[in-house]
């Protein structure tokens, strides 16, 4: 296999450097230019789904309706989750991927190169679709990023743009996924076994798997969706003999996988940040591979904790509650595991490990309420919560993307050649954690004291926490605006970058220059 | 009250925050325990895990906050050489496992309680509309529309000027509570007309989707007089946020009172449909119904919302088609949000909220619409 890759590459220019101008990133086939559109393309949609949140927040600073209509408040809701998911928190994943899996198994590129530069270039074009809605008669999708029929139904024109727009996404995310896997099969270095694979390396393997299962799911349901508005099917209307709730059976058995689609990569970054700031080996390096892999196995069987309240039998119920209790073991392991990385390490605490030791705390705290929303009778009491939004929300902002900032962090001086402003790290660490408990943590009492979720005006009492919230969400969006700033002080120069640029780090990529040369690894490296 | 203490603060910056903050003591922070067995059951239940939740964090992060401190290496700490312990690992695995399956048990116990619907002692059917509440008491025949109380709904408008905090019960106050029984075991029948809603008193612990076209079964048993809120939890368009449940439990004999006075009235509507009503009537009448039933979307101008919800004003069948009129708002168009009126409204209500229409706004057709009219309608 690995022959092959070597093959291939004789006759290609690599020791050409990149096409200059425009032209370069258009057509470019190159693993590094891909990941950096990726991760760019992924903060600019952070930065537009943040200000859909702002107008959330900013309407929920006090009860009463002061700056938009309910039905335009479902539209912000809506796309603030759809883009935070498939535009924000994916994409990052992938870039980073494309960056860093060819450089962390030896390989010279990425399997599939030209549909790589394909399943780039389709994101934005399904994200200007998706944002068009907006203008649309009827306004852009409002019966939230689960698009539960019959009321998404109800959506007006938008409707067949935002199906549209899923299908390209998803069509996007399986090639991507494609790709990874080619890679990881078929271009490691020689010797680089399945079982010295890099965390990182072997988290995003098996998300992309789950990529590959559920994907095509969601785009069987919302084409479902089509059919059952345009062309007289029921396949969820009960006056055809059709079921709303099979809906959700589907789009939860892609929904929960993909949840853990947005944190098993960030497992990975953090059991690479970890141990090299401990300048200690991770822990439990097999067991850490096994929980993965049964925290991907279980997701496909525990979708329906999340419709507990549809009137499942009780025999359903049960399962589900005992299956999704189950996850929490393996999840522990890895926090458990992380832990024991630290203990008798010799930490040190530059930006990226503070992002990874944020993440380890405040994802538990996420995994905690997760593990309560597990047990059904409880769950009749949080479900459609704001407890259920503070969860969520735990596990994937200083879940997901905190492990999504300490990766860039901890990669980009390796990037760029450049080291980045360590202070304005530390500022955008402290800001950001402080800011987002801020944010979030109030959000678990109102939820408890019964404010549901998805609603633009609330009950008196629950004003001072929400006003809370604002305040943090404000704060944690303007502190996002340090890292901007950062980022292109890092590009633009600083101190240069030493090959190895942490002390502690290990692995493949820390073995070529900072920055890498524009082609890296041909003839690959050998394992022993 | 659930005093402070109770509530372990996760995060020691955000309850030291609490502590400072003056009128603690009217925030609500955790759930509520409720006024039924199921309730605090589940409450207990809550804290429970809440507290496993707790100390398994207090050891967590323990372990990383002495890591932190002591094992940096600004202190000359020395990396130790382990990597694996095939022990410890087999100890994390078994002991939370172990934990896990002393939350399950007591956690199925509640669940087969909670879905055991049989034997009950009254049975009230529950329908969710956009956006409001149908109610129908199957033993007695009492049946009505229960929607958000018009202080509410005003104060709610967008850029309505008036502070919420000014408003009695504000969003979770209706203009026909749900009035039951205590002490009796009462079964709830929870279908929709449009699209799925979810039917939530946090009081009984109970919450259930409406699903239109299905019917869903939940039950509770209400141990104490009072008036208990909650809200619709299950995204339902644009006014999810203004379809707020309110139950008022009272004694049997007080009960069985608005029993009678409910059936007595409907009677009394029953024989009014029959007589000739005069323009002035209809057209007051119809004013309220609209309030209540149509300004959502069609709103109190008539102008509805571009895009949205159509127009009522000068349009050709407010003008020329009264036919078309009567059927729509009888029998609403599948597949929009204009729902069949002809269950939830009785025929004075559809005639006067017709011939409003027809004549508010500029219409001035002059039309009067009588509720024999729409008997008439209605057999077709
Ligand atoms: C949930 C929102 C909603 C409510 C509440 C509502 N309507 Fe409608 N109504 C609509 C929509 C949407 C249409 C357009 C249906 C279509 O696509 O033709 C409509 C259409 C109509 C039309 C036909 C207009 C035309 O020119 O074709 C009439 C008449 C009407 N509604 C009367 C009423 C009355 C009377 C009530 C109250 C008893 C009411 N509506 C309540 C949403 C609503
Ligand atoms: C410890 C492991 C976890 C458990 C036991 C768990 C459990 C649950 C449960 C039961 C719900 C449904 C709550 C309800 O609607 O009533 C839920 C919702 C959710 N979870 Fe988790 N979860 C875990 C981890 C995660 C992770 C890792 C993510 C993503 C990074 C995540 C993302 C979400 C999201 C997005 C929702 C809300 C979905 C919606 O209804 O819109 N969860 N979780
Ligand atoms: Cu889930
Ligand atoms: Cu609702």
């Amino acid at each position: 296999m690995n022959a092959y890759a070597t093959d291939a590459h004789h006759d290609d220019d690599h020791h050409h450097g990149p096409p200059p101008g425009l032209m370069r990133w258009v057509t470019t086939t190159n693993h590094k230019d891909i990941g950096t559109l990726y991760l760019w393309f992924s903060l600019i949609m952070f930065f537009i789904g943040g200000v859909m949140a702002l107008v959330i927040r900013t309407e929920l600073f006090q009860p009463g309706l002061q700056v938009v209509d309910p039905h335009f408040f479902n539209q912000m809701t809506t796309l603030h989750a759809l883009i935070m998911i498939f535009g924000v928190v994916m994409p990052a994943f992938v870039g980073l991927a494309n960056w860093m899996l060819p450089m962390m198994v030896g390989a010279p590129d990425m399997a599939l190169p030209r549909m790589n530069n394909w399943s780039f270039w389709i994101l934005p074009f399904g994200f200007a679709m998706m944002l068009a809605t907006l203008f649309m008669e009827g306004g852009g999708p409002a019966a939230g990023w689960t698009i539960y029929p019959p009321l998404s139904l109800q959506t007006g024109n938008a409707l067949p743009y935002l199906i549209f727009s899923i299908h390209l996404l998803g069509v996007s995310s399986i090639m991507g996924a494609i790709n990874i896997i080619a890679t990881i099969m078929n271009l490691r270095a020689p010797g680089m076994t399945y079982m010295k694979m890099p965390l990182f390396v072997w988290t995003w393997f098996i998300t992309a798997y789950l990529l590959i299962a559920v994907m095509p799911v969601l785009a069987g349901a919302v084409t479902m969706l089509l059919t059952d508005k345009f062309f007289g099917t029921s396949f969820f209307d009960a006056a055809g003999g059709g079921d709303p709730v099979m809906f959700q059976h589907i789009f939860w058995f892609f929904g929960h996988p993909e949840v853990y689609i947005l944190i098993l990569p960030s497992f990975g970054l953090v059991s690479e940040i970890i141990p090299t700031f401990s300048r200690k080996k991770l822990f439990g390096y097999n067991s850490m591979v096994y929980a993965t892999a049964s925290i991907a196995l279980l997701s496909f069987i525990v979708w329906a904790h999340h419709m507990f309240t549809v009137g499942m039998p009780l025999a359903g119920e049960m399962f589900f509650m005992f299956t999704t209790m189950l996850i929490a073991v393996p999840t522990g392991v890895k926090v458990f595991n992380w832990v024991s990385t630290m203990w008798q390490g010799a930490m040190t605490f530059e930006t990226p490990m503070l992002f990874a030791l944020g993440f380890v705390i405040m994802f538990t705290i996420g995994g905690f309420s997760g593990l309560m929303l597990a047990m059904t009778p409880i769950d009749f009491q949080y479900h459609d919560t704001y407890f259920v939004v503070a969860h969520f929300h735990y596990v994937l902002v200083p879940g997901a993307i905190f492990g999504i900032i300490g990766g860039v962090y901890y990669w980009l001086p390796k990037w760029t050649g450049n080291m980045y402003d360590e202070k304005l790290g530390q500022a955008h660490f402290w800001l950001s954690t402080i800011f987002v408990n801020i944010l979030f943590f109030p959000m678990h009492f109102v939820g408890l004291a019964g404010m549901p979720r998805r609603i633009p005006d609330y009950a008196v009492q629950f004003t001072d926490f929400n006003q809370v919230a604002t305040i943090g969400a404000f704060g944690f969006g303007l502190s996002q605006i340090l890292f901007l700033v950062l980022v292109i002080k890092c590009i633009r120069g600083g101190k240069k970058a030493d090959d190895q640029v942490w002390e502690g780090a290990q692995g493949l990529e820390w073995t070529v220059s900072s920055p890498p040369p524009y082609h890296t690894f041909s003839p690959q490296p050998v394992i022993k | 009250m659930h005093t402070f203490h109770r509530i372990p603060g996760i995060l020691p910056g955000a309850a030291l925050w609490l502590f400072s903050h003056s009128s603690l003591a009217d925030w609500e922070l955790n759930l509520t325990e409720g006024v039924t067995e199921i309730s605090r059951e589940v409450y207990d239940m809550h804290m429970f895990v809440l507290w496993i939740c707790v100390w398994i964090g207090v050891l967590v992060f323990g372990a990383m906050a002495i890591s932190i401190v002591r094992h940096r290496k600004s202190r000359g700490a020395v990396p130790a050489g382990f990597h694996e312990s095939t022990f410890a690992e087999v100890l994390w695995t078994v002991i939370p496992f172990a934990i896990l399956i002393t939350m399950a048990w007591p956690a199925a116990k509640t669940l087969i309680a909670m879905e055991d619907t049989s034997d009950a002692d009254i049975t009230l059917k529950v329908t969710g509309h956009q956006w409001k509440w149908e109610y129908e008491y199957l033993d007695s025949g009492v049946k009505f529309i229960s929607s958000l109380h018009p202080e509410s709904r005003e104060a709610a408008a967008l850029g309505s000027g008036i502070d919420p905090a000014t408003v009695d019960n504000y969003l979770l106050e209706v203009d026909n509570p749900v009035v039951l029984p205590v002490g009796k075991k009462i079964r709830f029948l929870l279908t929709a007309s449009d699209v799925i809603h979810a039917w939530w008193i946090p009081d009984f612990a109970i919450k259930k989707d409406a699903i239109p076209g299905f019917i869903n079964e939940m039950w509770t048993n209400i141990e104490e007089e009072g008036i208990y809120r909650g809200q619709c939890a299950e995204l339902c368009g644009r006014d999810h946020g203004f379809m707020p449940i309110v139950v008022h439990a009272l004694s049997q004999e007080k009960y069985d009172e608005w029993v009678s006075a409910q059936l007595a009235a409907a009677e009394a509507v029953a024989a009014s449909a029959d007589r000739e009503w005069a323009m002035d009537e209809l057209m007051q009448r119809g004013e309220k119904v609209y309030g209540t039933y149509c300004v959502a979307c069609h709103q109190a101008n008539g102008e509805g919302i571009a895009g949205a919800f159509p127009s009522l004003k000068g349009t050709p069948m407010m003008l020329n088609d009264l036919e078309g009129h009567i059927d729509i708002v009888l029998n609403g168009k599948p597949g929009t949000a204009m729902q069949a009126f002809s269950t939830q409204l009785n025929d004075a209500d559809l005639a006067a909220v017709i011939t409003y229409e027809r004549n508010a706004w500029g219409n001035d057709t002059g039309d009067v619409i009588q509720p024999a009219t729409i008997k008439a309608a209605r057999i077709q």
